[in-house]
């Protein structure tokens, strides 16, 4: 191998400031979130303690903020399974084009730039207007549903453009019908990226916060209820909070991961080099 | 996206038969969208008919009344404090471009160029992207213990004997702001800058370098330009995240600051739904502005 260059080991260096830029304030209230009982937002630390976590198992005194957490984390599943399955129809009604097709793609996009003020508004209007009650589960379910789809969406574009049409042609050929075409071979072929779908489709909604905003109701979804802490709550449970979601958001995101990782060696155990355009 | 009927067996196909596929496969295509179709109509397409609507009524102190007046809009562009908050959204936005292109394109390079595993290239793209999937509001507050007045970086400025008492503009400040957008979205510049570079054919790149040229002639005449689809849809993204927001600058400003995404929910908050409307349809004809002149420079379906 070639020796590397000078500027190899200067832009190792700025990554190395990027990772610390991104990853180090989530650390520094990690850190602090174990701040002893007179501690306070910032250091020094006074003792080292599992206070402010045993302070949010016991008392409420704000919020609800367990009830939020179940609303978040049903609420993630139900749009990330939606995500999934409109993605993947989407992915693969929009390889042909046909009227209308254009105008449909025109408002993926429009979802995905629209400022999310406007949505958590409109819906917000729309829901009072007709003299529904907006609820985390109707009208935040399809406010989130604008944020995620087009993620899902754009993944799948980009996968089935690099998909290699001669698998699904064969399997015509030696007489597939058009499910089974899709059951036995798109599906396994694309199957690492759906999880990867699925990851987006979740994570984004458990983190959702703007479009939720005026469509969650009566009932907060957990970033409202962290949104409603940074107000009135001034003490490190706040850290607490945020140490346990990113712990969870990280364990959610590992599991993920590990699942795509093992799809993929199963499917290069298969045998086949299927797929290998999608890397 | 492929052309239609690229199949041998089609051109057997002529006159009636080939429209009959054709408006086959337009039903296929519409059945296979409607759940898409209908999630888009009903909270998309919908919600902004009817901001455009309220946009136009009027409002008392408790209710909004339908009407079809313009005073909301006049309203809207008679006051002077319209044109500094969007003076104010707009150089948030040009700023944290500025900031996010530069870091991106750096470490999109330096993993695309310099790591030469795919292994490591996508763990580190992973570690880059993780924090993506995790809380912004809680990668917000995390920045309270090294802004604040008592926070890490007032401290380590006062031991380097850099300045003498704490500075009061680091939390709750303009830079506060940008420094939060920065750290929420240089990755969606990475992330597509990235994805356009590992799809550059690396031959091109040897062939200059036999041709003579240096690596920052490489990276200005053969690199740059050969990244900038990934580059117009990082700036989109950017763009429209940081003009829409109203969280970030609320929550790092501590309220000192507003931007147009403020404006509006603070009319929402006081109950005025057909102001926060008529401002709320301006910033969306201007996002939409902003973002019909980008996609001039890029076709988005083709760089997936």
């Amino acid at each position: 191998m070639e020796p590397r260059p000078r500027s190899f080991y200067v832009l190792t260096g700025f990554f190395i400031l990027f990772l610390l830029f991104l990853y180090g304030p989530t650390i520094t209230i990690g850190i602090l979130s174990f701040q002893g009982e007179n501690g306070g937002l910032t250091f020094p630390m006074r003792g080292v303690s599992l206070y402010w976590f045993k302070d949010l198992f016991e008392q409420q005194a704000v919020g609800d903020i367990w009830g939020s957490f179940r609303r978040s984390f049903v609420l993630g599943l139900m749009v990330m399974v939606t995500t999934v399955v409109v993605s993947v129809m989407g992915g693969l009604a929009f390889r042909k084009r046909f009227p209308g097709s254009g105008i449909l793609f025109y408002l993926i996009i429009t979802s995905l730039v629209i400022p999310s003020i406007l949505i958590s508004l409109g819906v917000g209007l729309m829901f009072s207007q007709t003299g529904l009650t907006v609820h985390w589960s109707t009208s935040g379910f399809g406010a989130q549903l604008t944020w995620t789809l087009p993620f899902g969406l754009l993944i799948m574009f980009a996968v089935f453009n690099r998909f290699d049409k001669s698998y699904e042609e064969a399997a015509r050929d030696l007489g597939a019908s058009p499910w089974q075409t899709i059951r036995h071979v798109v599906l396994p072929i694309i199957a690492p990226s759906l999880i990867g779908v699925a990851l987006f489709g979740f994570t984004l909604s458990y983190d959702e916060f703007a479009r939720t905003l005026l469509t969650a109701g009566s009932y907060n979804t957990l970033p409202l209820e962290i949104y409603g802490m940074t107000t009135n709550v001034t003490s490190p449970v706040l850290y607490a909070l945020g140490t346990l979601t990113t712990v969870f958001s990280l364990v959610i995101i590992g599991v993920f991961l590990a699942l795509a990782l093992v799809s993929n060696r199963r499917r290069a155990k298969a045998g086949t080099d299927a797929g290998k355009g999608l890397v | 996206m492929p052309p239609e009927g690229a199949r041998p067996s089609l051109p057997l196909l002529t006159g009636s038969p080939m429209n009959k596929l054709r408006e086959n496969n337009a039903l296929k295509g519409w059945m296979m969208l409607s759940p898409l179709a209908l999630v888009l109509l009903a909270f998309l397409v919908t919600p902004i008919i009817m901001i455009t609507v309220v946009s136009f009524w009027r409002a008392t102190e408790f209710s909004i009344i339908p009407a079809f007046v313009w005073e909301n809009y006049d309203f809207l562009f008679g006051s002077p404090v319209t044109y500094t908050v969007f003076f104010n959204t707009f150089k948030y936005a040009l700023i944290t471009w500025a900031a996010t292109f530069v870091i991106g394109f750096t470490v999109a390079y330096y993993l695309a160029f310099h790591i030469r595993t795919q292994t490591w290239q996508i763990a580190l793209f992973l570690l880059c992207t993780i924090p993506f999937w995790t809380s912004n509001i809680i990668r917000m507050i995390s920045w309270i213990p090294f802004l604040g007045r008592n926070g890490i970086a007032n401290s380590a400025l006062i031991s380097w004997g850099v300045i003498d008492e704490p500075v009061e503009w680091l939390l709750f400040s303009d830079f506060a702001v940008i420094l939060a957008f920065v750290h929420l979205y240089t990755l969606f510049m990475v992330v597509p800058i990235f994805n356009t570079m590992m799809r550059i054919d690396r031959s091109l790149i040897e062939a200059a370098r036999d041709a003579g040229a240096n690596g920052i002639q490489i990276l200005w005449n053969v690199i740059l330009p050969l990244t900038k689809p990934g580059i117009m849809i990082g700036t989109i993204f950017v763009v429209t995240l940081v003009m829409g927001d109203f969280i970030t600058v609320r929550f790092m400003s501590g309220s000192q600051s507003a931007n147009v995404g403020r404006l509006i929910s603070n009319d929402i908050a006081l109950l005025q739904y057909p102001s926060a409307s008529a401002t709320a349809i301006v910033l969306l004809l201007t996002v939409l502005i902003v973002i019909g002149i980008l996609l001039r420079f890029v076709d988005i379906r083709k760089e997936l």
